[in-house]
């Protein structure tokens, strides 16, 4: 076990996080894929989760997600213990997640996107034919967008011709629109320009100041430091520190992620 | 999009082909309009070269040609919609007017009985077809494919040894076969016009009042005007022949209730959804098999009630009724008419603009005599045109959005 010292946390210690997990343990197989993880989130907190290939970064989230239930361990919510066995589970707390492939209809706009499966209908038909509200659904994503100072010129233009950075927003703006309270964010970085990159750290940053609890995945280092609060170190499967942004080098993360002493790492 | 025209290198870009001319003009958004235009063009050639093309009993004729093709187009519509193909349509449209002639003539069932289990054969067929691909994930264009070669076999059978079978009950013909008088055809058209620019005022009034952008009057007025002349314009030509046509009336009110339920409803956006990315659809808690099997079933049912109104006009059922170049005919209107085979894009609309150019074409080239090497030439010309534009337009989507 690696002894860093973790940092006292960021918020009053009588808060309770909006997420905690103690003793997390996941095995696929012969393969014991994450064992004894702790990992707390707090609301208006950003947490990196960060680790080489492998480390179960993947398999931590998804058993937020309640796509992998954990083996072992215990999950509370808001200080409650909570089960997380599906999906279905996670969003109804409140845990919404972002992956690397967004999941948005490239045909569709970015109202109908944002509205995808909770379309909202007026009501004075609804026995009849239930016609979607337009009206309704364009003005709450309109202020849903301006809220997340997200530039979209237009919320009707198909999302295929938005830029990745806008995407990335769209999808991000949609997992926060319902009463969410978690938000994980997988890779949201990858695979974006530099303007874009800063466009999608801007908005994660709008994020924590609305006070949401959000968690990112990344591997780069760089954008890891610009956004985030903590950061959560997971060595093959087990934890290897918690650092305060602040108070950490890339070198020291980047050490903790691969096992590699500090003074090895430079000389490498 | 701006960061194109931002982009310094633009100016020292070198000439700009004619195919990435094409594509640009095949990027542009333009709607129905280039298919509209496309028709005007057609009408105007075929007037040009037999002057008995435009006169209100040919134009007449071309309604009633066009009535049970495009009600099946609108079902290749949804199936399209969903990025998928049903090749069983043709075949299911001549098994349910097969079904519905030998109940009516050969059993004596009372016609308004045998015109819904004509009907209610086709839905079945759909569902089974539907579930078969969406439960056992065969591909529906394979299930499809065995569709139409067995339910022809259906047709056959259910034909047995006579062969053909000619419709005399009254209340069947009429389907097909009746002409609404004068004023009748007036009131019709002037409430769906009325009904129309109520909507799109009160649509406005809406967006006003809630603050969101709205189209200027102009262009309110603009559209009003131009779906009046379009639509008093028809019914003018109607009535100066034999007067609206019930075949029409039919397939424009299937048009309409289609449209609707899939531009208006939640259901039909899950449609566009599935369409779209059917595994953003799927984590969006949509059910995307009950989606598949109602869209399968509904095309199956609109092939049924085509192929109904067809045996309706050619006042028999034989059997060659909805075989040959049916299927490709309605796959044609479709996709001419705007539906992507992709997926996702195009709208039931496409289903009346399309027949009427592939009606259009077939009618006009009727009227000059051509042999049917020359139509099917033509028509396959066309119809490669129209998929050229989408595939471009498709291509040109995708390089703009990332």
């Amino acid at each position: 076990m690696i002894t860093t010292p973790i940092p006292a946390p960021l918020q009053d210690a009588a808060r309770v996080p909006v997420l905690s997990m103690r003793g997390i343990g996941k095995r696929f197989g012969a393969i014991q894929v994450l064992s004894d993880v702790d990992f707390d989130v707090y609301a208006g907190e950003v947490v990196a989760l960060v680790g080489d290939n492998g480390a179960g970064k993947s398999t931590l989230i998804k058993s937020i997600a309640g796509i992998h239930p954990i083996d072992t361990g215990e999950i509370a919510f808001e200080g409650r213990p909570v089960h997380l066995r599906q999906p279905r589970d996670a969003a109804q707390l409140g845990i919404q997640t972002v992956y690397q492939d967004l999941a948005l209809c490239d045909n569709l706009d970015v109202v109908a996107n944002l509205f995808l499966g909770r379309e909202q209908t007026n009501r004075y038909l609804r026995r009849v034919a239930e016609p979607l509200d337009e009206v309704t659904m364009e003005q709450r994503a309109i202020a849903v967008l301006q809220s997340l100072s997200v530039a979209i010129p237009n919320v009707r233009t198909p999302v295929a011709s938005l830029s990745g950075g806008q995407r990335q927003s769209v999808a991000i703006a949609r997992a926060v629109m319902w009463n969410s309270k978690l938000v994980i964010l997988d890779e949201p970085t990858a695979a974006l320009g530099v303007t874009q990159t800063r466009q999608v750290l801007d908005l994660i940053k709008r994020l924590r100041e609305q006070s949401l609890a959000v968690v990112v995945i990344s591997h780069n280092l760089g954008d890891v430091f610009a956004v985030a609060d903590r950061l959560v170190v997971l060595r093959l499967g087990r934890p290897a520190g918690t650092f305060d942004a602040q108070k950490v080098s890339q070198s020291q993360i980047v050490a903790a992620m691969t096992g590699v002493s500090l003074n090895a790492a430079e000389a490498a | 999009m701006s960061t194109m025209r931002d982009d310094p290198r633009i100016a020292d870009a070198q000439p700009i082909g004619m195919l990435d001319n094409l594509r640009r003009l095949a990027s542009a958004d333009l709607g129905p309009l280039p298919v509209m235009l496309g028709l005007v063009v057609i009408w105007v050639i075929f007037q040009i070269a037999n002057p008995n093309f435009l006169p209100p009993l040919n134009l007449t004729n071309l309604m009633l040609q066009i009535a049970a093709m495009g009600t099946i187009s609108i079902g290749v519509v949804l199936v399209l919609l969903l990025g998928e193909i049903d090749l069983s349509l043709g075949a299911v449209s001549g098994l349910s007017a097969a079904i519905m002639a030998v109940l009516n003539v050969k059993l004596a069932v009372p016609a308004p009985l045998a015109v819904l289990a004509g009907i209610a054969a086709g839905a079945l067929v759909g569902l089974l077809q539907g579930w078969w691909f969406a439960r056992l994930r065969v591909p529906a264009f394979i299930v499809t494919l065995a569709g139409q070669i067995g339910w022809n076999g259906a047709l056959l059978y259910v034909l047995g040894n006579t062969g053909t079978i000619n419709l005399r009950d009254p209340v069947i013909l009429s389907l097909a076969g009746t002409f609404f008088p004068a004023a009748v055809g007036w009131i019709v058209g002037v409430l769906f016009v009325l009904i129309f620019a109520v909507g799109l005022l009160r649509g406005r009034q809406r967006r006003r009042a809630a603050g969101l952008s709205t189209i200027t009057q102009q262009a309110l007025a603009a559209r009003v005007i131009l779906m009046a002349v379009g639509v008093l314009g028809a019914i003018a030509i109607l009535n100066a022949n034999r007067g609206l046509p019930s075949a029409l009336v039919i397939f424009l009110g299937l048009v309409v209730l289609f449209d609707y339920i899939t531009r208006r409803t939640p259901w039909g956006r899950h449609v566009y959804a599935v369409g779209g990315n059917a595994e953003a659809a799927r984590r969006a808690s949509i059910n995307i098999a009950a989606i598949r099997m109602a869209i399968f079933t509904l095309a199956a049912t609109l092939a049924a009630a085509g192929g109904i109104l067809a045996a309706s006009r050619l006042l028999a059922v034989n059997q060659s009724s909805g075989s040959g170049e049916l299927l490709m005919n309605t796959i044609a209107s479709a996709v001419i008419g705007g539906t992507s085979l992709f997926g996702g894009r195009g709208s039931v609309w496409a289903a009346l603009l399309g027949a009427l150019v592939i009606g259009s074409i077939s009618n006009g080239m009727d009227l000059l005599a051509l042999a049917s090497p020359i139509k099917f030439m033509i028509t396959g010309a066309v119809l490669l045109t129209a998929v050229t534009i989408d595939a471009l337009t498709r291509q040109r989507r995708v390089a703009a959005g990332r």
